[in-house]
Order: structure tokens, then sequence, then C-alpha cells
């Protein structure tokens, strides 16, 4: 949950983002917008993809450097996989985490990528796992990542409650990545929510006009 | 009230000011962890947009190095595999060098494999890479084809980002280029209106770049083959120039002849014989 102090030093392509995950009753939210920006004044990309499917039932959503991230979840897909092929049964998420963990953390001085792993696993049903910067991991029941995060801090922990609906959890990861999205300039696009339960995965698309509005817009 | 003049009416004659403030600057920064900004590299236009029928890609073909043009029929676009190719820009080496790798390991692939290569694929190893040398290859390339799974377009960025788009502009000259492509793009448009937005997406950052200028190449692929139309249009603005500038023997009159015979003395000679066995 580090806010990305250096998202301006970021050479190349880079994800100033707002990225989240919430847990809810049966499963769990991810969500992220789509805009890819150089240098903090010019958008590359208005629909990037932030949402990687590492596993059946594992995603991974990123902030940071944009090739530094695709570099590190190509690998840890590949390592998930093949954990999952030697186990022979779904990897945990928590595993899911800590090959990323791992990856970050071995390769700090190169790196500038944070990551929020989140998905469903038959040991502990749904979980979400923060790998910030430096290799730091954490569990938490939410957690809301990126430079966009820094104005949504206050909404998050004002209505996050535990044990959702998932349309309760649904409109509450909207309403969180429409009112970053309004704020931070380096945010935006489209806002991307995958929806992770024990009988599948769903991808909804909420173009920028359907967002909800809030005072002022 | 008064008009106060906002900016001083310059002095006659030239002005070294910034001069010595570039050199002051340089000096404060020295001595710090920052450099001094370098120029940035100019000198492309590059795009690509994905059709009905498949991938149509486009360049100009002028070469800077500095502020010279180095090369007045530069060829971008690349070729990959019979049913990719890749523009490039940045460095021109580093394009060249990295596209001629690229195809050779996707012939070997094709070779050892049976298939024919995906173009998902070259853009792994490209990804790869580039991310490897962290920037050091200072190339950004747009790659188009067309495979078993459909037509693609995507960008490789120097550090390694890839991104699978519809329409794609890079270079000095691409925000001229994406200007049009952003007005003018359709999905599943036919192959001619998407080459003609393509001519003028190159068009438009050859007139508003500096870097970017002389013939427009396009290349079209689509599932029966590769149409490589170079030049698709030429500059207005060709010079007649000779290009070779031999003479025919006559064309200097020869006024006085004089032969010195050379005399030799043979002063040793070796016999060797060669092994033809």
């Amino acid at each position: 949950m580090e806010r990305n102090l250096i998202d301006s030093q970021i050479k190349g392509v880079s994800t100033g983002t707002t990225i989240l995950a919430v847990t809810f009753n049966g499963g769990v939210i991810i969500g992220s917008d789509s805009r890819a920006s150089i240098g903090g004044y010019y958008v590359s990309s208005k629909t990037i993809n932030k949402l990687i499917q590492v596993h059946d039932r594992i995603f991974c959503c990123i902030a940071g450097s944009l090739a530094d991230a695709q570099a590190v979840t190509k690998a840890a897909k590949f390592q998930i996989s093949f954990h999952s092929i030697q186990m022979e049964s779904p990897p945990l998420v928590k595993a899911a985490a800590s090959v990323l963990k791992e990856l970050c953390y071995n390769n700090k001085e190169e790196l500038q990528a944070g990551f929020i792993t989140a998905g469903w696993d038959r040991k502990k049903g749904p979980q979400v796992y923060t790998v910030a910067l430096g290799g730091m991991l954490l569990s938490q029941p939410f957690t809301i990542g990126g430079s966009g995060s820094t104005y949504i801090y206050g909404y998050a922990d004002a209505k996050y409650k535990p044990d959702m609906s998932k349309e309760e959890c649904l409109q509450f990861a909207t309403n969180a990545l429409a009112l970053a999205m309004g704020r931070d300039n380096v945010s935006g696009g489209v806002a991307h929510l995958v929806v992770i339960t024990e009988e599948g995965v769903e991808h909804i698309v909420i173009p920028g006009d359907k967002l909800p509005k809030f005072h002022d817009e | 009230m008064a008009l106060s003049n906002v900016v001083e009416t310059p002095a006659s004659g030239f002005n070294f000011e910034n001069v010595s403030r570039n050199v002051a600057l340089e000096g404060l920064l020295e001595g710090g962890h920052t450099k001094a900004p370098k120029p940035m590299k100019t000198g492309t236009t590059i795009a690509g947009v994905v059709c009905k029928d498949g991938v149509v890609l486009g360049a100009d073909t002028r070469a800077t190095s500095g502020e010279v043009v180095a090369d007045k029929m530069c060829a971008k676009i690349h070729y990959i595999s019979p049913n990719m190719y890749c523009c490039g820009a940045g460095t021109a080496a580093d394009t060249e060098k990295t596209t001629d790798l690229l195809s050779s390991n996707l012939t070997i692939f094709s070779m050892n494999s049976g298939r024919n290569p995906r173009v998902v694929m070259a853009v792994n190893i490209l990804q790869d890479m580039l991310f490897r040398y962290r920037g050091q290859i200072g190339a950004s390339l747009i790659l188009g084809g067309v495979d078993c799974t459909g037509n693609h377009l995507y960008t490789v960025g120097p550090y390694g980002s890839i991104d699978n788009v519809p329409y794609l502009a890079m270079g000095s000259g691409d925000l001229a280029a994406l200007g049009i492509l952003e007005d003018r793009f359709k999905p599943n448009m036919e192959l001619e209106e998407a080459k003609q937005l393509v001519r003028d997406a190159i068009h438009s950052g050859i007139m508003s770049d500096l870097g970017s200028g002389n013939n427009i190449d396009i290349c079209v692929i689509t599932k029966q083959g590769v149409d490589y139309i170079r030049p698709y249009q030429e500059s207005e603005y060709k010079d007649k120039r000779q290009r070779r500038y031999k003479y025919r023997p006559g064309t200097t009159s020869i006024l006085t002849e004089k032969i010195v015979p050379l005399e030799l003395e043979v002063v040793q000679e070796t016999v060797q014989r060669m092994d033809t066995a």
C-alpha cells in the first residue's frame, strides 16, 4: 500500500495508476483504471490492461513501470504454473503472492513495480495480498494502491464493511475507482473490474462516461 | 494606465547570454548527481493500423544524424517473417539489429517446430530481449502481422513494455500522426481506406516534424501475402542528382603521351611445388 512516490522518475512507460482489491462474502473483486503514461504529461495508452491473470482463480494488478511489471508477471505466471503442475493442484493465492514477492525482493535495486494479488483458493477462500515496491508481502481484507490511491484512503476506510454482498462490493469498488480517477491525473480511461469466486471469473468493463458521477462533475 | 513592456526589445546583433548561462548551469550540475538534459533523438514517423483483411504498416524514409539527413531512402519497415513486418523508431542500428536477430530466431524456430511463428511469440521474444538490456537498446518497434489467430498490431517500447492495439504511431512525429489516426480510425476498415489513412498519418508526421521526411513506405500484410510498396508516395521535393560520377575515357583530351619502360633484372628465382593431392 505504498504510495508510488517515484512515479515521475520511472523511465519509459509507467502505470501511474489506481488499483484495488476487496474481499466480499464468497469472493474477491480486483479493479484498476486503464491509463499508461510517460513522465506524467503524455498518455501513451488509454486502454492498457493492468489486471493480469496468473492462474485460473488468481489475478494480479500492476503499478509502477510497465516494462518491469510485465516482465515480473510473465516470470511469475510461469513459476506459478510450474508449481501447480508439480503439486498437482491449483496454487494457493499466498503462493502466487509469494512468487511475486521473491521476484520483487531479490531484484529490488533494478525493479520499480508494485502488485496487488487477489484470488480464491480452496484452503482459505477469497484473499488479497499486497506486494510493495521493495518486496513486502502483506495480507489484508482489502487494499488500494498506485498513485491514485492516496485520494481514496478516506473513502475506502469509511465505506468498507467486512462480509459485503457481491453487488455492494461492486458498488464500493466502482465508486472508489471513479473518485480516484477523478482526482489523479495519471489515472483514467475505463474501469476494469474482475470478480473472482469459486464458480469462476467475471470481467466487467465500465467506460469512462458510465462511471458514477459525484459532486462538482 | 501606463503600458509597460513585458518583453524587452532585443539589442541588435548576436546575443550569447544563453551560452554563458548554459556553461554556468553545466558547472553547477556537474558537482551534483543530475546531468544536463541530453538532446532528444529525433527522426521518424511510423504508424500501423489493423483493418478487416489484415494489417497496414507505414513509415517515412528519413534517417537523421544530428541535424543532417543521413539517408533519404532509409528502409524502416523490416522483414521478420513471411507473415510479419516490423517498423522501427529510435536508434537506427538498434532497430536494424534487433529485428534481424528476431527474424533469424523465428526462422530457426519454424524450421524446428514445423509451425509458422505467431505474432504474439515475436512480441514476447522482443520484450524479453529489450527488458534484459534495461532500455540501453533504443528501439521503439511497431510489430504487425497476420497469423492463424487473426490480425495483430503490437507496440514494443525500449524498456520492454508491450501493448496490443488496433492503431498506433511512434517516433518523433507520433503526435501528429496520432491526431490523424484518432480522428479517422474505425474498426474493420476496408484495405484501401486503411492504406489511405496510414499514408495520411505519415504525411502529417512528415509535415509537422523536422525529423521525418522524404518518401512514404507502406507495407500491407494479409492472409494472402505481403505487399511491400516502397515508395508508396515520393516526396515532391526530389532533386535531380547524378549518382554516377564516372567519366567516359576521352572526356579529358590527351595532349602528350610519354612511355618509360621499367628495366627489370631477375635477381632470384625460386620454384615451390604445390601439393594437389
